[in-house]
């Protein structure tokens, strides 16, 4: 059986092709993605260059049986999450929109105010992720954001995960001002408990109506029975399978995975993320064993100006590295393909953007831990996950793909001692998704889970 | 009826659990919706979970000594969360040393508490003031 993958991305559309019976990849193919006028001329395009009739070419006259589509074409989905206290329900939110594959454009706590609203106004998000108050809890914020939601003249979608005793009055709200709505399960029923499968759930429905119709890919979502799904939860299914293995063949275990793009940087973490270290208390909100955060200020070419404004030492005229570096942002910002040529100072100067938002990205995905003197001792709290022993990092992403080292940008995920409270891993092994198929396999998981294990753990390739 | 939420925690750099355990089980079976933060609570986190759950009352303990530092401020910064008039209950041993204990009460008292427990007060007579602040028969 042969199956073809169609990532529809934001600049290219990317396809690989897979023949299920000698259990191998054919090959793959991009394009520049059409989504502007029609989006089968770039698939069209990608399509006939994967099998185009030259030497060599495994896909030559390639047919599909099945085909599997994800995309995040058109700047993805892109969300806003409101909730009530920023380290509880607001964070329960914001995790529950990026686990379903969304661009998070902001986080909202308590009673959003007039500015705010114009804040939303001008983000335009696809979809909103209302939420606040345990069930029994706090109604109040979560009513009054109701309200000032559905006085903001944009047509997104309102999921509402919150509170279950304010859910009446909040349909009533929605209801009569004709906005559109669903309710669902809250994020934290009890006071740090995390159920965000629910509020994921539904988002991963309105995807459907909301972005395949909106973003004109209902033509190829009419060619196959399979429902289009956003590209990160692709990657996301895909980091799960191989950590976790199938029925099978086993899992590689905890796995952190950073997929670096021109404009945002996704960090996916497969790890229960307890304490490494003796006496440590847990605070804060339980984190998802399956974790995905996205950085949409840290990218390889349309965000580079603010990887760069982030490093220490930025700015600073005196510093002729930095001036090195920062002619350099401003050529890629003005040219976003430029590349460095293999060798040269430039390549170096790549790098070290690279390791600085890989750094970066990894640090706010990454827990803190501190150190408390009590009358007993020394003791520790840890906030988030600790990741400090997780043994595999994987880089996924044209930037890696692309780099002649692609170790040296992945080296910024690593523990530093500048930062001891950031539990970053200490000792890991780096892999590089080499083919580029991680979003790919997370689609063939759907159809066949023991032949996308068996490919992701074949092209998975550790680094030297 | 709906049942009255109770924050309760130990605060400061205290990891004392057995009581907060006692606290937790008991308050429970009283018919209370218990929020338990468990031990080496902050302010801060006391009055974030008291906010979301929409608490009926915060019950702070502590036992090793520093209680008088680690509740400095708290009435404040619940006033400052909007969390109007919410009681607060403090119990444990609250001071260092042996110091006579309505000196202490009396600080809680003017630091914003509306109950404080000397040392080895059972949760029982805590429960009694608790039920008749929030009009439970």
């Amino acid at each position: 059986m042969n199956i073809l993958t169609v990532d529809v991305g934001s600049t290219y559309t990317k396809l690989t092709a897979i023949d299920g019976d000698q259990r191998r990849i054919l090959g793959t193919s991009q394009a520049f993605t059409t989504i502007e006028t029609d989006v089968m001329q770039g698939f069209q395009e990608a399509f006939d260059r994967l099998t185009e009739d030259r030497e060599g070419n495994l896909c030559a006259g390639f047919k599909y049986d099945e085909l599997l589509v994800c995309s995040s074409a058109a700047g993805g989905l892109k969300m806003v999450a409101l909730g009530l206290v920023p380290d509880l329900t607001a964070k329960a939110a914001r995790t529950a929109a990026s686990n379903a594959g969304a661009k998070v454009a902001k986080t909202f706590a308590y009673e959003i105010s007039g500015t705010e609203q114009q804040e939303i106004y001008d983000i335009n998000p696809d979809l909103v992720l209302l939420c606040g108050g345990t069930d029994g809890g706090n109604k109040e914020v979560i009513i009054a954001n109701a309200k000032r939601l559905v006085a903001i003249d944009r047509p997104f979608t309102t999921i509402v995960a919150g509170n279950k005793s304010a859910s009446d009055e909040i349909k009533a709200i929605f209801e009569e001002a004709g906005k559109d709505f669903v309710i669902t399960e809250n994020v934290m029923p009890q006071f740090n408990k995390l159920n965000i499968e629910p509020a994921r759930d539904a988002i991963r429905q309105l995807f459907i109506s909301r972005i395949i119709e909106a973003k004109g890919l209902n033509i190829l979502q009419g060619m196959t029975p399979y429902k289009i799904i956003p590209t990160p939860l692709a990657v996301l299914h895909a980091c799960e399978l191989l950590s976790k293995g199938t029925k099978t063949q086993a899992g590689r275990g905890d796995l952190l995975a950073v997929d670096i793009g021109g404009a945002t940087t996704d960090v996916y973490s497969m790890a229960s993320g307890e304490p490494t270290v003796d006496n440590t208390m847990m605070k804060g909100l339980p984190e998802p064993w399956m974790k995905r955060t996205v950085e949409g200020d840290l990218g390889m070419r349309y965000s580079l100006t603010h990887v760069y404004e982030q490093i220490p030492g930025a700015g600073q005229p005196e510093n002729e590295y930095m001036q090195q570096v920062k002619a350099w942002v401003d050529l890629c910002t003005a040219h976003p393909d430029t590349l460095a040529a293999p060798g040269s100072v430039e390549e170096g100067l790549e790098e070290f953007l690279g390791r600085s938002a890989v750094s970066m990205a990894v640090e706010r995905h990454c827990g803190r831990i501190a150190d408390v003197f009590t009358p007993l001792g020394l003791m520790h709290t840890l906030e988030g996950k600790d990741l400090m022993n997780v043994p595999c990092v994987i880089g996924i992403g044209g930037v890696l793909r692309n780099s002649r080292r692609p170790q040296e940008i992945l080296k910024g995920c690593l523990y530093d001692f500048v930062h001891p409270e950031c539990t970053k891993p200490r000792n890991p092994k780096f892999y590089l998704d080499q083919k580029y198929i991680f979003a790919s396999m997370g689609l063939l998981r759907a159809i066949n889970p023991e032949l996308a294990f068996e490919l992701l753990d074949k092209e998975t390739v550790e680094l030297a | 009826m709906d049942k009255k939420t109770i924050v309760i925690g130990v605060i400061g750099a205290d990891a004392h659990a057995v009581g907060n355990k006692i606290i937790d089980l008991t308050l429970t079976n009283s018919g209370f919706n218990v929020v338990n933060l468990g031990v080496m609570v902050s302010q801060e986190e006391f009055i974030d979970a008291a906010v979301e759950t929409n608490a009926d009352a915060i019950l702070v303990s502590s036992l090793y000594g520093h209680g008088e530092i680690d509740c400095m401020g708290l009435r404040q910064k619940c006033d400052e969360a909007g969390l109007k008039e919410i009681p607060l209950f403090v119990g444990g041993n609250l001071v260092v040393g042996k110091q006579n204990f309505d000196d202490v009460k009396q600080r809680f008292l003017s630091m914003g508490f509306d109950f404080v427990y000397p040392p080895s007060t059972p949760i029982e007579e805590t429960i009694i003031d608790l039920k008749k602040t929030l009009g439970i028969d």
